[in-house]
C-alpha cells in the first residue's frame, strides 16, 4: 500500500490508500478522485488521465515511454512534469506521491 | 416546459430529488458516480440486471480473455464504493416497467421504486444470427463478464476457434485466442474484414496482420449453421457447402440498443433512444445514456449510435452535469481504441463527409494512420495504428476543423506538430 495525495486545480486535496501494482489512476478512479476522467481505462490510449507529479517525486515515478510521450505532446496545458497516471504503477517507493490535476482533461 | 425537472434544475438545482439509474454498465455506474461528485445529496438507485457492480467491458475481448486482467481490475471501483457514496446498488434485478405518470419503475420482483428523474442505461445486446444450431452448447456471444468466462473457458492450446463476423469483438477474441495457443478462423460475409467500421487500408492491415499471426480468414462466406453433436457445437456450415470443425464459436455481428423499456415509457426511439446534446429523452424527467442511445454528433451535424466507453462517459457527463445545474461539458470528439496483439489501434472522429484518404506512415512497418478528409481539407476522421500522435494531433483536428495541407500530412518529415499548427 501507498499513500497517493491527489490535489484538485481548484486547491482540494484528497488523500488516498492505494494498492501496491494498481496505477495512479486506477487508484483515483477507485476513490471517485474528480479530474481525472481515464476515458480508455488505462491503455495509454486517451490522456484523460493527465497528472503533474511534484518535483520531489520526479526521480521515482520515472521516465514516460515514447508511447505516453506522443500522446502527452497533444494534450492540453502539458508541462515538463506532466504525466499519463495511467502509467505510473504504485509501489512502496511511491509512498506519499503527490500529484496535482489539470483544469480540464479535454 | 415549466414542469420538465431539468431544465429546473439547471436553474435553481435542487440536489435532493430520487434519481433512479436502469442499467449498471460503465455508463450507469459513471453517472451515479458522478453525481455525487457533482454534488447531487438525493438517493441515486442503480439497478443492473447483472450480479456484478458496474465494470469495464473492453477488456473481456482483450486482456481479461488473455488471463491478464483479473474480476477486481475490471471493477470500475471496488465494492466499498457504492456505499460509502450512498449510492444504492440492486444487483440481479431486472425492471419490468416504466409507469411515467406515477414516475416509478417496477421490478420484476413487483416492487415499485418511485424517481424524481429516471436514467436510461440500457446498453445493447449482442445481435443474433438465426440460423439453425445456434442453441448449441459452444455458441457464445460477448457482452458480459459471464460470456467472456464462457469463452475464456473453451479456449486453450489446440482449441478451435470459430469467429462469426470481423469487427472488433471477433478480431480481438481471434488475438487473444491465438495468445492462448487456441486456432482461430474468422468468418465474414463481406469481402473484408471490418468493413462496417474502418477503411480498406485498415482492414488489409488488420487481416494480414492476424494471417501472420495464424488467424485464417473466410471472406465474402455466409454462415447456414451449426452442426454439433450431443447438445454441443462441432462445426460451421458455410454457404459454399463445407463445414470448418470447431470446438467454440463466437458471434460478433453486431449489437441492438435496448428500447423496450423505453417505448413502454413513451420515449421516441429510432434506432436507439433518442437523445439530445443534454442526454434527455423526449420525456421528461427521462434520459438515457450509453449504447442505447440515439445521439446528435454535433461536430458532423448528424445523429448516430456509437457504441464505446468515452461516449458513455460524455453522456454520463452531460446527465450529471444537467442534473446539478453545472455548464454543460464541451462536445467530445468521438473516439475508439482496440488492440489486437502488439497493436495498438486509435480512431478520432466518423468519415462522414469524407471525400479523400490520406496515407501517413508505413503499413509494413504496422506503424502509419490513414486521414479522412473532406472538400475543404477539413481531417473528418484518423485511423492510427501504433501513430499516437497522429491520432492525438487527428482528434484535434477533427474538432477544431482547421483545414490541412495533404501535401504536409503524407510527409512523415514535417511532424504532426507543424501539420496541426
Amino acid at each position: 500500500m501507498a499513500k497517493i495525495i491527489f490535489i484538485e486545480h481548484s486547491g482540494a486535496t484528497h488523500e488516498v490508500e492505494a494498492k501496491t501494482g494498481l496505477s495512479v489512476m486506477e487508484a483515483a478512479v477507485k476513490n471517485n478522485i474528480p479530474g481525472i476522467d481515464a476515458d480508455c481505462g488505462g491503455a495509454c490510449a486517451c490522456a484523460t488521465c493527465h497528472v503533474y507529479v511534484d518535483a520531489a517525486w520526479l526521480d521515482k515515478t520515472g521516465k514516460p515511454s515514447a508511447m505516453e510521450e506522443s500522446m502527452l505532446d497533444f494534450a492540453e496545458n502539458v508541462e515538463s512534469n506532466s504525466r499519463l497516471s495511467c502509467q505510473i504503477k504504485v509501489s512502496d517507493a511511491l509512498n506519499g506521491l503527490t500529484v496535482r490535476l489539470p483544469e480540464s482533461q479535454h | 416546459m415549466t414542469d420538465d425537472p431539468g431544465i429546473e434544475a439547471a436553474q435553481t438545482p435542487d440536489l435532493s430529488g430520487r434519481i433512479v439509474i436502469v442499467g449498471a454498465g460503465h455508463a450507469g455506474g459513471s453517472a451515479a458516480a458522478l453525481l455525487r461528485q457533482y454534488g447531487w445529496t438525493g438517493r441515486i438507485t442503480l439497478i443492473g440486471e447483472e450480479p456484478l457492480a458496474p465494470y469495464q467491458r473492453p477488456p473481456l475481448s482483450k486482456a481479461w480473455l488473455k488471463g491478464e486482467a483479473d474480476g477486481d481490475s475490471l471493477a470500475l471501483r471496488p465494492p466499498s464504493f457504492y456505499a460509502e457514496q450512498s449510492i444504492t446498488l440492486r444487483l440481479s434485478t431486472g425492471v419490468a416497467g416504466i409507469n411515467t405518470a406515477a414516475r416509478m419503475v417496477t421490478l420484476d420482483s413487483g416492487e415499485a421504486v418511485a424517481w424524481d428523474h429516471l436514467i436510461l442505461a440500457v446498453g445493447a445486446a449482442a445481435r443474433k444470427l438465426p440460423v439453425p444450431g445456434a442453441e448449441l452448447d459452444g455458441v457464445l456471444e460477448l457482452r458480459t463478464a459471464e460470456d467472456a468466462e464462457k469463452l475464456k473457458n473453451a479456449l486453450g492450446p489446440g482449441k478451435r476457434l470459430a469467429v462469426i463476423g470481423g469487427g472488433y469483438v471477433g478480431l480481438e477474441a481471434a488475438a487473444s485466442a491465438r495468445a492462448l495457443g487456441a486456432e482461430a478462423v474468422v468468418i465474414e460475409r463481406e469481402p473484408r474484414v471490418l468493413a462496417r467500421v474502418a477503411c480498406e487500408e485498415l482492414s488489409g492491415f488488420f487481416q494480414d496482420y492476424h494471417t501472420q499471426k495464424g488467424v485464417t480468414f473466410e471472406v465474402n462466406a455466409q454462415v447456414q449453421g451449426f452442426v454439433g453433436a450431443s447438445g454441443k457445437v462441432s462445426g460451421v456450415q458455410l454457404g459454399d457447402g463445407r463445414t470448418l470443425p470447431c470446438d467454440v464459436a463466437l458471434v460478433g455481428i453486431g449489437a441492438l440498443p435496448h428500447e423496450s423499456l423505453a417505448r413502454l415509457a413513451g420515449c421516441a426511439c429510432n434506432h436507439g433512444i433518442v437523445v439530445d446534446e443534454a442526454a434527455r429523452t423526449s420525456v421528461s424527467g427521462i434520459y438515457a445514456i450509453g449504447d442505447c442511445t440515439q445521439r446528435p454528433l454535433p461536430l458532423y451535424g448528424l445523429s448516430g449510435r456509437l457504441e464505446s466507453v468515452p461516449n458513455a462517459l460524455e453522456q454520463a457527463k452531460q446527465v450529471a452535469a444537467l442534473l446539478c445545474g453545472r455548464p454543460a461539458p464541451a462536445p467530445e470528439t468521438p473516439w475508439f481504441w482496440s488492440d489486437q496483439y502488439d497493436i495498438k489501434l486509435q480512431i478520432a472522429g466518423i468519415p462522414h463527409h469524407a471525400v479523400r484518404r490520406i496515407l501517413r506512415g508505413d503499413p509494413a512497418q504496422a506503424k502509419f494512420a490513414v486521414f479522412h478528409l473532406d472538400a475543404d481539407n477539413r481531417v473528418q476522421a484518423v485511423e492510427a495504428i501504433n501513430a499516437p500522435a497522429e491520432f492525438m494531433a487527428g482528434r484535434l483536428l477533427v474538432g477544431n476543423r482547421k483545414p490541412v495541407a495533404p501535401e504536409k500530412l503524407r510527409d512523415m518529415s514535417v511532424s504532426m506538430k507543424e501539420v496541426a499548427a
